[in-house]
């Protein structure tokens, strides 16, 4: 499968990595290159097949929904590159 | 005294138990190795020297009160992507920044909690993503093997230890630890272990927590020691595996005595080799050193069996869907915003942007892309769902293949150490590495590399075996039968050390065997 540089550019907005037009035309040959490689996966027939969720067979576990944790906001800021009042600080993000 | 970091981990249990040296003596023996030896190996992001004399204090205090625990006082490295409270936790990656965690990762707690204690943090291919540790954030590892030249002197060409483990790969061979943490995705305890003539093991997925792990490919992710010996390799296990309520993959089964389990021998045992596993082009001394392990087993009282795994093949391109599909997701909480490196746009989303093109590396970038791409909608069930469903036959090769054998044997890589560079130019050569790995890591089942020989350079070589769930006890006593029979391999020069009296030349590179000499060829 071939990624062309338009392709490049979207994947990188949808993954939030800035890419400059140097580094998309280089990222378009080696993406291109492993996208190609696992075509080969056409070559196996799965018809029926399910897709593996789980590998080992088992049940989710579930606890009771009591608040067993938490009250530690402090602890949750404490590596933020920015915080206030133990809010995530953050450039506005309206309009 | 004894240079107390070439004693194995069971040996130096005994000699604290029998008071021969303290754990405070133990530790600082590490400590000065590390000073003069990981300037050349690069092995530690972090060294946490007061850290770890103080918990040798304690150690110290409970083996002379009689407490001790099962790992009271021995000295272990933590890879850098598990958490540890209040020391900083990076993935080898500039992205973390200077992340200190709140929290210290349940394998690393059942660690310290049985008496361990922490050297310092390891290096590894940045978010675990790699196979040669030439991705890190903090530069490449070196391997302490070196390649011997035609005069029988070693040559100066560094090499690579592999990866992602590979400062634990690294730091256990070169004596800087006792023992290390390492994880495994696609063979990243496996790889650097037979890169390095160590034994290392990815359990079962499920057998250890991954919480406070920092995630690569929450389905593949699976964490596990790397040490010198079977032995040493089976007391880590037993600490680390358990079940944690913290981890929903994680399961509610009792860890075994792995311990215990090694006397058991192989008598018996029914050894599958996988035809699919010759590929082409694998080099002579590898499928030699196949045979060798066949043939070992054999005389230890095993039954060899051929079988077939014939979605083999397909297993790497679809880790390949896989992996960077599950890393796009979790790598996506690596944003500027609650932890690590923030670079500022215009707005949010330019400071996002900004951001993870600063933080993240090349090969971590691109596998983020691929997963985007996959993932992404039109995309989603041509490539990750088919993927998903080989996936599916794979497992189902082995659940078939063990109706009649009990363990797998195959090689562990294609080839032993390559020089630092040497396979960096075609991502595909290095992904290849993962081949006989990989496999594994889609079935979800336990598998370890064991050293079995030296290549023609007298660089290390291992074989992997591959087991059914939750029966790593069965592994690790056949890996038991392939060590009674290799010996073990040291690297015959500690050229690393920069303290010329320990860089010495010691005795030959392979501890003779017990039992008898392995057969010429």
């Amino acid at each position: 499968m071939h990624v062309d540089l338009a392709t490049v550019r979207r994947i990188a907005r949808l993954a939030r990595i800035k890419v400059t037009e140097d580094e998309a035309k280089g990222l378009e040959k080696e993406l291109s290159g492993i996208l190609n490689w696992v075509e080969q996966l056409d070559e196996v027939d799965t018809d029926g097949v399910e897709p593996m969720t789980r590998v080992v067979a088992q049940d989710m576990k579930k606890r009771a929904d009591i608040v067993t944790d938490g009250e530690m906001a402090a602890a949750i800021t404490a590596n933020a590159p920015m915080s206030d009042d133990n809010f995530f600080v953050v450039p506005s993000v309206m309009e | 005294m004894t240079d107390l970091t070439k004693l194995t981990l069971a040996q130096a249990r005994d000699g604290l138990k029998a008071k021969t040296f303290t754990a405070t003596e133990l530790t600082q023996a590490h400590l000065k190795a590390i000073e003069a030896g990981n300037a050349a190996l690069n092995a530690y992001v972090l060294v946490t020297a007061d850290h770890a004399l103080a918990q040798a204090a304690v150690s110290d205090k409970r083996i002379a009160s009689g407490q001790a625990r099962d790992l009271e006082g021995l000295p272990l490295g933590n890879k850098d992507l598990f958490c540890t409270k209040g020391i900083r936790t990076t993935a080898c990656s500039k992205i973390l920044g200077d992340f200190k965690p709140e929290y210290e990762s349940t394998v690393g707690a059942n660690l310290w909690n049985a008496g361990a204690v922490m050297l310092g943090k390891l290096n590894n291919d940045e978010f675990a993503m790699g196979s040669s540790n030439e991705t890190s954030a903090f530069g490449n590892v070196v391997n302490p093997w070196r390649r011997i030249g035609a005069d029988g002197k070693a040559l100066p060409d560094k090499l690579v230890p592999g990866g992602s483990s590979g400062g634990s790969s690294a730091a256990v061979a070169g004596g800087l630890c006792l023992a290390a943490t390492a994880t495994d995705t696609g063979g990243s305890i496996r790889q650097p272990a037979a890169l390095t003539g160590t034994v290392g093991i990815k359990p079962t997925y499920g057998r250890c927590s991954r919480w406070g792990i920092v995630a690569f490919a929450s389905s593949l992710d699976q964490a596990g020691p790397i040490a010198k010996t079977v032995r040493d390799t089976a007391i880590m296990l037993k600490s680390m595996a358990g079940h944690d309520p913290k981890d929903t993959t994680s399961v509610d089964a009792p860890v075994p005595d792995y311990e215990a389990m090694l006397s058991k021998g192989v008598k018996g045992l029914r050894v599958g080799v996988p035809k699919e596993y010759r590929v082409d082009g694998m080099s002579k001394e590898i499928e030699a050193l196949w045979q060798q392990g066949i043939n070992w087993l054999k005389a230890a009282g095993a039954t060899i069996h051929d079988i077939s795994l014939p979605h083999t093949k397909y297993a790497l391109p679809a880790y390949y869907i896989v992996a960077p599909a599950e890393c796009s997701s979790n790598l996506a909480r690596y944003d500027g915003v609650r932890y690590g490196l923030r670079v500022p746009g215009k707005d949010l989303i330019e400071t996002y942007e900004n951001t993870r093109a600063a933080g993240f590396g090349k090969e971590v970038r691109k596998r983020i892309l691929i997963g985007t791409y996959v993932l992404s909608a039109g995309y989603y069930d041509a490539y990750y769902l088919k993927a998903q469903k080989v996936r599916t036959l794979i497992k189902q090769d082995f659940d078939n293949a063990f109706r009649d054998v009990d363990v797998v044997l195959t090689p562990t890589t294609p080839s032993p150490a390559f020089a630092l560079g040497e396979k960096t130019g075609d991502p595909l050569a290095m992904y290849l590495e993962d081949i006989f790995t990989v496999t594994v890591n889609m079935a979800g089942l336990p598998g370890l590399s064991v050293p079995a020989g030296l290549s023609s350079q007298g660089t290390p070589l291992g074989l992997q075996m591959i087991g059914k769930p939750f029966d790593e006890g069965t592994l690790l006593r056949a890996a038991q039968a392939i060590e009674d029979a290799a010996g073990r391999f040291t690297a015959p020069q500690a050229w690393w050390m920069a303290d010329t009296a320990s860089s010495s030349p010691t005795a030959a590179p392979v501890t003779p065997a017990p039992k008898a000499k392995p057969k010429k060829k």
